[in-house]
């Protein structure tokens, strides 16, 4: 077995066996070595494929479009399994922390890493649709950890909604596979009629007809996973109510994992069917993403719930490149995915150090956080002025690329109506973060802003009654800035200068751009 | 299928179990009679896998696929269920969002877009058994209607097998089985699923006292 395909697999599930064993402090730094391995096995995939070049054994396979996105899931881990490891500490600190949920908590991440890590380098559409379906399984019990109401709540709706999506993607696929081996007979087998390599070279003998139905189920069920309207209703209850850093790399990578399976699969539809069909489907996915995350963020009062939205956008901008196509527009679609993951996943934790000093999750509870506690609050603000897209930050750059390529493509009035929408989600998500980390500190009380009206939903319904900040002395802040900092660094590095990445995201982009020749 | 009728007969029959028993499981309210209706439904799947697993280039493979969509689909889930039902003391869908005649008459409506949307699938495969393709739809397009309509717990994993059990048939009619790698783990993420839900429904009881699915509005905007 070649040891580059099996790297960025093998460290995740050997993190979990480890953590399965290890005593806990142990363990949470293991795990955080465990992400940096499927970093590093990202980075050497990207050395071993070059344009054109692909590594492929048995059920791995990996071409460029594998390696950035196996490069992004370990970023965003890398960031998320670090503050893990103080979010694990924190919760010890407060004493709601069992050795048994830790131990099930460091177990999960790892498992849920190595799902998606699994899925980004399958070689063959079956077994990404397996691994897709195992990541909702491993975080169903991370969403429902606290065994509140709101939690129980969140992850049944995560679960049904998600498998049934899924399950429609299950039906698309053996479209695709009834179309692949009528196509003509495969000499390896059933099996290879599923590889996307060889979809790929057979695209144009697909039945037109039978791949129309197949892209329509494919689309609607990875995109109920990557959060796209209509199927995203399970996104902001799940990803508020998990942990904060598997929130991270739920909203960071996970959607992104989820749309890669749409990425691979458009190029096989457009030499089957002509790249209208997809691109229609997808543009009206793309605004309406758009459309409902604008609408819903303007009157957000929970601030992880705003995150949440504000990652349904983001899918939204990538279904909107992806949906205009070719190099240019796919390079920016790539760039948005790992900056949108790093940006988030800064945004998610520190939002989860707020939680975790204020004791509420709603927005008017949070004033002045910048006074009282600057450092956590500039960190989560930064993070929220990557995602609103400002430079130097990586997503101005994708978002400018993206524009650019719409235009290009004559796409120019649904680019312009997109950025519109944009640009009030810009300022709903500006005048939330600013009313929570500027102004005085000395009033953090709430029931003046907002009276608690027995009627509205989620004050009434936060089943966790509000810590008050005497209970639980925030622990010294120590390193936890540390990670965060890093995360942000980088998504301002790649804003600026790609380097040694440059050549990965052109033969990438290409990829999937193209499809596999 | 070598013009030997019993074997289509005993084929048609399958079928016509998957379509019925789709239609029982909208039909009884009682959701203590859904768990031997998805074990009926179960057998008729296996049966229709058999069948063509005899005809099959690589008939080994084709067994053994077939054996584990019997072993799964006879025992497990329904033990699983019957777990999930003993949690949950009074568990009759009094009040379904859609009631039972209309819920019937949606069937027969879902039926007929089945053999619609089932087109294309029918023309591309060349096997006679493609042919019956539109049920294997239809049992997915049921499911559906059953977990958006039904406000218990255990309806809406039972929506999520018929769901599930309609992409297999459909798997079996229009293609003779995915390969058996991809299967076993379609299989594996099944129950995980089923056990995933079980807990949840546990923890539902739990936290609510009940595994009414109306109770489950805290969150939203």
């Amino acid at each position: 077995m070649n040891l580059t395909l099996l790297g960025p697999v093998a460290a995740p599930v050997a993190g979990a066996l480890l953590a399965a064993v290890l005593p806990r402090r142990v363990a949470a730094w293991t795990s955080l070595l465990a992400a940096v391995g499927v970093l590093a096995g990202g980075l050497a995939l990207a050395a071993r494929t070059g344009p054109g070049a692909t590594l492929a054994d048995g059920l791995l396979r990996a071409d460029a479009l594998t390696a950035w996105l196996v490069v992004a899931v370990g970023a965003v881990a890398t960031v998320a399994c670090w503050a893990g490891v103080h979010h694990l500490a924190d919760l010890a600190h407060r004493g709601d922390l069992t050795a048994g949920a830790a131990r099930r908590y460091l177990v999960l991440v790892q498992a849920f890493l190595a799902c998606m890590t699994v899925a980004v380098m399958a070689a063959n559409v079956g077994l990404f649709w397996v691994a897709v379906e195992a990541t909702t399984i491993v975080t169903a019990f991370l969403v429902g950890h606290q065994r509140t109401r709101a939690s129980v709540e969140a992850a049944w709706k995560y679960v049904v909604l998600c498998s049934i999506g899924v399950g429609i993607a299950l039906l698309g696929t053996i479209c695709v596979y009834a179309a692949a081996i009528a196509a003509g007979p495969t000499p390896a087998g059933g099996l290879e009629a599923l590889n996307w390599s060889y979809l790929n070279r057979h695209a144009a003998q697909l039945d037109p007809g039978l791949m129309r139905l197949a892209a329509g189920l494919i689309l609607l069920g990875f995109g109920a996973k990557a959060g796209l309207v209509p199927m995203h209703a399970w996104l902001p209850d799940a990803h508020s109510q998990a942990p904060a850093p598997v929130s991270a790399l739920m909203s960071g990578v996970l959607l992104s994992v989820a749309f890669y399976g749409i990425l691979r699969y458009k190029s096989i539809i457009d030499a089957a069917l002509g790249p209208a069909y997809v691109r229609t489907l997808l543009l009206v996915a793309g605004l309406g993403s758009l459309a409902l995350a604008a609408l819903l963020l303007v009157g957000q009062r929970d601030y992880k719930r705003l995150l949440a939205y504000s990652s349904i956008e983001h899918m939204g901008l990538i279904a909107l490149g992806t949906a205009i196509g070719g190099r240019l527009a796919l390079a920016a679609v790539l760039l948005h995915i790992l900056g949108h993951g790093l940006a988030k996943a800064v945004a998610f934790c520190g939002a989860g150090h707020l939680l975790h000093q204020v004791g509420s999750p709603l927005i008017t509870a949070v004033r002045g956080a910048l006074t009282r506690t600057p450092a956590t609050a500039g960190l989560f603000g930064l993070a929220v002025v990557a995602l609103l897209g400002l430079p130097p930050f990586a997503l101005f750059a994708s978002e400018i690329t993206l524009a650019r390529a719409g235009f290009a493509a004559g796409l120019g009035a649904v680019v312009t109506a997109a950025f519109l929408l944009v640009l009030v989600a810009f300022a709903a998500i500006a005048r939330h973060a600013a009313g929570m980390l500027l102004g005085s500190a000395a009033t953090p009380s709430v029931s003046p802003a907002s009276p608690p009206d027995p009627a509205s939903p989620v004050p009434a319904a936060d089943p966790v009654p509000p810590r008050p900040p005497a209970a639980a002395p925030a622990p010294r802040l120590g390193l936890r800035w540390l990670p965060l900092a890093l995360g942000l660094l980088t998504a301002a590095g790649l804003g600026i200068w790609l380097g040694p990445l440059q050549p990965l995201l052109d033969s990438a982009a290409l990829v999937a751009a193209e499809g596999i020749r | 299928m070598h013009g030997a009728t019993w074997v289509e007969q005993i084929f048609n029959l399958a079928c016509g179990l998957l379509l019925l028993t789709a239609v029982g499981a909208l039909w009884r309210r009682e959701t203590s009679a859904l768990i031997p209706i998805l074990a009926v439904q179960g057998g008729a799947l296996t049966v229709i896998a058999v069948l063509l697993a005899s005809g099959h280039p690589d008939a080994t493979e084709a067994m053994v696929v077939a054996a584990v969509v019997g072993l799964l689909k006879v025992v497990i889930i329904p033990l699983l269920l019957r777990r999930v039902r003993r949690l949950v003391r009074n568990a009759r869908e009094t009040r379904p969002l859609v009631n039972v005649a209309t819920s019937l008459l949606a069937a027969a409506g879902l039926c007929l877009l089945a053999y619609a949307a089932a087109r294309p699938l029918v023309a591309v495969a060349e096997t006679p058994t493609a042919r019956a393709t539109p049920v294997g739809l239809s049992l997915v397009l049921i499911g559906f209607f059953l977990a958006a309509t039904r406000h218990r717990a255990i309806s809406q994993i039972v929506g999520l097998l018929l769901i599930d059990n309609g992409i297999a048939a459909t798997a079996f009619l229009a293609t003779d089985g995915v390969p058996l790698i991809v299967e076993l783990g379609v299989c594996a993420d099944l129950v995980l699923a089923v056990l995933v839900l079980q807990v949840l429904t546990a923890r539902m009881v739990h936290t609510f006292g009940d595994g009414d699915l109306d109770d489950l509005r805290e969150l939203h905007d």
